[in-house]
Formats: structure tokens, C-alpha cells, sequence
């Protein structure tokens, strides 16, 4: 689709400006640069939530504690579940491979505000940097769970202001992302780029990028509601002075309920991008897909009180929420039996990003069928706040999400630093990931369904197997993470020259090289085609 | 695109219409908190209305819309390249920005004066729904304060950027986004009006 010059421009790898090295990196406006150090931050990120999550584990091999206090453990799941969602999964995709791909799928130089773009990266770190601030400082680390739920949070001790402040932060951060994701899609596709020529990927950035900028300011609100409340007591959530702390959940779950398809719909759209790669096959059903994220977005935003069926409602509502919840696992399984057909009768090739690419799905539909079931009232009621929620939430976000980033980080590594890694490696760290990670979650399923609570610091004699199988299961996960993080940590210094196109891939990113140039394209492209346009299988 | 300076007028327009969007969701939150509790203590929030003054109310509503004129004279005048008007309307929009707070700064003084705010004793005393009705008021309205003054700082920018003839009558997408945030400000403040001084 474009004729390359003759002389090829330096890789964005090279620096080509005033500034040279670190300097170079921290002032670049590049969205291949920024999307790169998003990924930096966010693998270290990703590595302490994991070790909190390691040491909770090890807290619960036995009935009795004594490795740490039960404050801390509060502390522990907190901090977990604060740097996981805030600091890696809502951020995720979006930010590392929508910062890099969006762009070079759409045929475009940069983002829209390439600014703006880096303003963002730096809201993320300070929203950060104030996250591992409020671990040491004020009154302690927060222990409240990610939740911050009123009024205990209005009253605890601990720096709480100070954790929901950098939430705050790093949702503005996130908004931004967004405002210049959807000016990118709307202004700089390609000229022959039509909505429908559009990859999947963008759609799914696209539908995302709304649901932040529409509910984002939501939790923002309420967060600095919450400061408000901790500082001078306005009273709206502290039921002393008239408030209501219920009120608080709803706002909270406004947000937070849209925000897991924040979470997930990225994963979907690299999903989508993987499977017809490795098929070599147009995707199956190129609008319903399309559609289905917008639709996800849409009614995703309507289904948030189904985390409160216990909080008290009246019957009418819980029955509306529980309905409307069902509903969303529609345009879900659309998704799902789309990219099933995509590779019926394709020519597989199978490669790592394919491999995790199935895991995903065989993952997500554990947790999305596991939603479904938290959706019918009478079964919610029983496995409420119990390690049930836990492992769903889990098999959701880690199996859905996190397994949807490995895949995408293994199908784009060649072309974001343009060295193969491992394959074999990458097998052996699959293994022990996958085993560990269902002995880990499933587990829990099965704990939660016994009546196991959760954020419980001791569990009870007849718990103790599953949680042991459970803490085995966290071993070998580890050991998976660590071989994989490993694996391509070393591929990135030590790697083979990748190609321009190794895997025979046909959207944009694949017809420019590895790495890709600073400005992307030498001549926008001109596009005359649907994405998935694979010339061997014209019949 | 041609050089290395990309300009995208509608783009950043675009961009700049998106940010209002969360601003309004912004707010929104803050709506959807009051209507439930408007909707629970009608009789309080009646009597909370009564202590708040009408007069200045209105004349800081008038102010407001008065400046959201001037903001949209300055882009005419930048539009007809005629740079000392446009600076002059703009300065014009900053002191009557600056007249809002100061009228707000009275009406909060009063307030505190009279031991209505949270966290004062004599606040403490009153029915539950009157202490949220203050509550409320002063974050909604302390909120709103608060992008007024932001958006004072970013129209004194401008009116430098119009100086220095960075916006000209060629390239004043700046002007016109900035112009964009003072009429939320100012769209917002029509909807707090009625909400809290003429709940009464």
C-alpha cells in the first residue's frame, strides 16, 4: 500500500533531536515513545501488585497467622487492587498498544494533541508517585479495599485522602487519553480509511475512549467528594449529618461498573486484530463486532447497581439491574462466537500471540459465564462478598484482560523493538501460567461458593484445602509471569532482527518496518480496502 | 500535511467539546447527589433556600452572562483583525470574572459569619437535610468557583496570546475553545442559580 523511499527514515528508536538519551525519551511527543514508556512503568507496576498478591496468598497457606498483622493484610488487598486496576488494568492496553498502534493502524503520523499525549504520561506517573506516597505517609497505608467505600472510609485513620487524590489523578490521565483517542479517529484516518475500513482495534479504542470521557468525571467527583467529606464533613455520605453512604456506591459504581469494560473491551478489539492474522482470514462479521463494542459501552453503562443487590433496593430495581446485566453478555458472546468462525476453515498458523489468544478466550468466557451467574439475584445474594466475586473478577480482568495484553504484547513486540523473542520459552512460561492460574482462580470459585468471605485475614479449618491448592497455584503463576517478563526482557537486548512482517500480517503496522520510522509512513498511505484483506485467499 | 507544524482546527475543537463533556459529567455527579437529596428533605432544602440571597444571586448570574457576551465580542473582533478590541473585551471578561468571585467571596463570608458551614457548631444544631443542603452549596458552588477562576487564568493567557499575536485573525482556535470553557462555566452557574437560591 505505500512505496518506501529509497533512503528509509532513522528508526523512532533513534534520537533524532536536540536531546539525546534519557532526556530524549522523557520529552518526547512521539505516541510510539510515550506508548513505550507507559509499558515501562506499567510492567513495574504490574510486578509489585503481583507481589502483594504473592505475600496475601502466602498469608492464607495456613489457619493461623502470623507472618504479617491483620492491618497489614487490610493494607495488602488495597494496595493490590489500587496499583492493579488504577496503575495497570484500566490504563493497559489502551495506553501502551493504543498509544503505538492507534495511529500507524489508522494511516496517521501521530495523535491528534501529541502534547497533550505526553501531559497524560506524566499525570499517570504523578498519580502514581501519590499512590505509593499514601503507602508511607498520614496515617498508613489505606484499608479500605480499592473500593473506598463510605463511611468507613470517612472514618478510618489511615491515608486514605491521600490514595483517593492519586485515583483522581490518574482519571484525569485517563480522560485525556481518551479526548485525544477519539479526535485521532475522527481526524486522521487515512484518506480511503472509511468508519467500516476502520481495524477493530480502533473501533474497540474508539467505544472505550467514550466510556471515559462519559464516566471518568463520575468517580472523580465522587472521590473528591469523599477528601471533602475526610476535611470539613459536608455530609454527603455521612448518614450523622443526612447523607447517605448507599448514595456513595451508586456514584462509585457509575464508574466503576463502565470502567471494567474500560478494561476489557481493548483486549477484545487486540483480540480481534490476532485471531484473522493467524487465521488468514477477513474477520468473521466485521460490523457485528464493531457494533457489539459500542453496544457494550452503551449498556455496560446501565447495569452498575448489581454490585449493591445486598446494599437495598427496591425489588423492581434489582430486577431491572439483574436483567439489564444478562443483556450485556449478548454483544459479549457475539464477540466470542465471531472470532470462533473466524477460524473455522482458516489457514492456522499457530504462534505465541495465537496460543494466548485462545487462553483469553477460554478464560473469559470462565469469567463472563461466571458474570452471568452473578447476575441472577438469588445466586448473587449467596456467593456476595465471598472469594466467588474474587475469582470472577480475576478469570475477568487477569485471564480476559491480562492474558489479552500478553498475547497483544507478543504479537506486537517484533514491531515495537523489532527483535523476535523465544518462542520456546514463551511455551514454558505458558505452562506453568496457565495451570497455576486456574488452580489459583478456580479455587477461589469454588471457596466463594462454600461461603468463604472475602478480605477475611483468617479462613476456617474446612476452607484450608482449596486455599492451600490455591497458594500452590500463585507459586506457579509467578513462576510463569517471571519466565515470560523474562523471556521478553531479554529478546528486547538480545533478540533476533525481527522482519517487517512476521507473521503475514495485512493492516498498516505490518507494511512499514521493524522498528517503525519516527514519522510512521514516508507518504500516508492510501487505503482501498477493508483491514483484514488477506490477497492469497481471494476465491 | 505539508511542513511540521500540524494544524487541525476541527480537531482541536473537537478536543475541546470532548473535555466540556466531562466537565458536564463532572457536575452531573454532583447533580445526580443533589436531586436524591432534594428529592429526601424537600422542607429542608426549602429553608436552606431562604438563607441564601436572591438579590446577589441574580446580579452574579447577570455578571456571568454579561462576560459570556464580551468572550464572544472578542472573537468577532479578532475575526475582523482588530487586536485592541479583542484584548480590550477580553480584559473586559476577566474583571467581571474577578466581580463574580468577589460578590461569592461576600456571599460565603455571610455565611460563615452566620455559622453555616460544615463543621460549624451552629450548623451542627440544625435538621439533618439542612446540613447537606449547606454541604452541597458550598461544593457546588465552591467547585464552580473554582473554574472560574481557572477560567479567568486561562482568558488573561489569551488576552497575552492576542498581544503577542500568537492568536490573529487567521488562527484564533485558542480564543474560540477558551470562549468555549467560559460559557460552561457560565451554563453551569444558570443551572445553580435556581437549584440553591430559588429552592426557597
Amino acid at each position: 500500500m505505500t512505496d518506501h523511499a529509497s533512503t528509509p527514515q532513522p528508526s523512532f528508536w533513534t534520537d533524532t533531536g536536540k536531546r539525546k538519551g534519557l532526556m530524549a525519551w522523557l520529552t518526547t511527543t512521539d505516541h510510539k515513545r510515550i506508548g513505550l514508556l507507559y509499558l515501562y512503568a506499567m510492567t513495574a507496576f504490574f510486578l509489585v501488585g503481583m507481589s502483594l498478591g504473592f505475600v496475601m496468598r502466602l498469608v492464607q497457606l495456613t489457619t493461623f497467622q502470623h507472618l504479617i498483622t491483620a492491618q497489614t493484610y487490610n493494607a495488602l488487598f488495597t494496595v493490590h487492587g489500587v496499583i492493579m486496576i488504577f496503575l495497570f488494568v484500566i490504563p493497559g492496553l489502551p495506553a501502551v498498544f493504543g498509544n503505538f498502534f492507534l495511529p500507524i493502524l489508522l494511516g496517521a503520523k501521530d495523535v491528534s494533541f501529541p502534547r497533550l499525549n505526553l501531559a497524560s504520561w506524566y499525570f499517570y506517573m504523578a498519580g502514581a508517585l501519590l499512590a505509593v506516597l499514601s503507602l508511607f505517609t498520614g496515617g498508613g497505608a489505606p484499608d479500605t479495599g480499592w473500593t473506598f467505600y463510605a463511611p468507613f472510609s470517612l472514618k478510618t485513620g489511615t491515608n486514605v485522602s491521600l490514595a483517593v487524590f492519586a485515583a483522581f489523578v490518574l482519571g484525569f490521565s485517563s480522560m485525556l487519553t481518551a479526548i485525544n483517542f477519539i479526535t485521532t479517529v475522527v481526524r486522521l484516518r487515512a484518506p480511503g480509511m472509511t468508519w467500516f475500513r476502520m481495524p477493530l482495534f480502533c473501533w474497540a479504542l474508539f467505544a472505550t475512549a467514550w466510556i471515559q470521557v462519559l464516566a471518568t468525571p463520575i468517580i472523580a467527583i465522587t472521590l473528591v467528594l469523599v477528601i471533602l467529606e475526610r476535611f470539613f464533613g459536608i455530609g454527603v455520605f455521612d448518614p450523622a449529618k443526612g447523607g447517605d453512604p448507599v448514595l456513595y456506591q451508586h456514584l462509585f459504581w457509575i464508574y466503576s461498573h463502565p470502567a471494567v469494560y474500560i478494561m476489557i473491551l481493548p483486549a477484545m478489539g487486540a483480540i480481534t486484530e490476532i485471531l484473522p492474522t493467524f487465521a488468514k482470514r477477513p474477520i468473521f462479521g466485521y460490523k457485528a463486532i464493531a457494533f457489539s463494542s459500542l453496544s457494550i459501552a452503551g449498556v455496560g453503562s446501565l447495569v452498575w447497581a448489581h454490585h449493591m443487590f445486598t446494599s437495598g433496593m427496591s425489588p423492581f430495581a434489582q430486577m431491572l439491574f439483574s436483567l439489564l446485566t444478562m443483556v450485556v453478555a449478548v454483544p459479549s458472546a457475539i464477540k466470542v462466537f465471531n472470532w470462533v468462525s473466524t477460524l473455522y476453515k482458516g489457514s492456522i498458523d499457530f504462534q505465541p500471540p495465537l496460543f494466548f489468544a485462545l487462553t483469553f478466550i477460554f478464560l473469559f468466557c470462565i469469567g463472563g459465564l461466571t458474570g452471568v451467574m452473578q447476575g441472577a439475584l438469588a445466586f448473587n445474594i449467596h456467593v456476595h462478598d465471598t472469594y466467588f466475586i474474587v475469582g470472577h473478577f480475576h478469570y475477568v480482568m487477569f485471564g480476559g484482560t491480562g492474558f489479552a495484553f500478553f498475547a497483544a504484547l507478543l504479537y506486537w513486540f517484533p514491531k515495537m523493538f523489532g527483535r523476535m523473542y523465544s518462542q520456546k520459552a514463551i511455551y514454558a512460561s505458558w505452562v506453568p501460567m496457565f495451570v497455576g492460574f486456574n488452580m489459583l482462580y478456580f479455587g477461589m470459585l469454588i471457596l466463594g461458593m462454600e461461603g468463604m468471605p472475602r478480605r477475611y485475614y483468617v479462613h476456617l479449618p474446612q476452607y484450608h484445602t482449596l486455599h492451600q491448592v490455591a497458594t500452590v497455584g500463585s507459586w506457579l503463576l509467578v513462576a510463569g509471569l517471571l519466565i515470560f517478563v523474562g523471556t521478553l526482557v531479554r529478546a528486547a537486548f538480545k533478540g533476533e532482527r525481527a522482519e517487517a512482517n512476521p507473521w503475514g500480517g495485512v493492516t498498516l503496522e505490518w507494511t512499514i518496518p521493524s522498528p517503525p520510522p519516527l514519522e510512521n509512513f514516508d507518504t500516508i498511505p492510501t487505503v482501498t480496502t477493508g483491514p483484514y484483506h488477506f490477497p492469497q485467499e481471494a476465491r | 500535511m505539508t511542513g511540521h507544524v500540524h494544524r487541525d482546527d476541527q480537531g482541536a475543537k473537537l478536543g475541546m467539546w470532548l473535555f466540556l463533556v466531562t466537565e458536564i459529567v463532572l457536575f452531573g455527579g454532583l447533580f445526580i447527589a443533589y436531586s436524591y437529596m432534594r428529592h429526601r428533605y424537600p422542607g429542608e432544602f426549602h429553608l436552606g433556600g431562604e438563607e441564601l440571597n436572591v438579590t446577589l444571586g441574580v446580579i452574579n448570574t447577570l455578571v456571568l452572562l454579561t462576560s459570556s457576551l464580551t468572550v464572544v465580542l472578542s472573537i468577532v473582533a479578532i475575526q475582523r483583525a482588530e487586536r485592541g478590541r479583542a484584548i480590550a473585551f477580553l480584559s473586559t471578561t476577566v474583571v467581571l470574572g474577578l466581580t463574580f468571585l468577589v460578590i461569592k467571596g461576600f456571599e460565603w463570608a455571610a455565611k460563615f459569619h452566620h455559622g453555616l458551614y460544615p463543621g460549624a457548631a451552629h450548623l451542627a444544631t440544625l435538621p439533618p437535610g439542612e446540613q447537606v443542603f449547606f454541604g452541597l452549596y458550598f461544593t457546588m458552588t465552591g467547585l464552580h468557583g473554582l473554574h472560574v477562576l481557572v477560567g479567568i487564568c486561562v482568558l488573561a493567557v489569551l488576552a497575552v496570546m492576542v498581544a503577542t499575536r500568537s492568536i490573529r485573525q487567521d488562527r484564533y482556535i485558542h480564543l474560540e475553545n477558551g470562549g468555549l470553557y467560559w460559557h460552561l462555566v457560565d451554563v453551569i452557574w444558570i443551572f445553580l442559580l435556581p437549584l440553591f437560591y430559588l429552592a426557597a
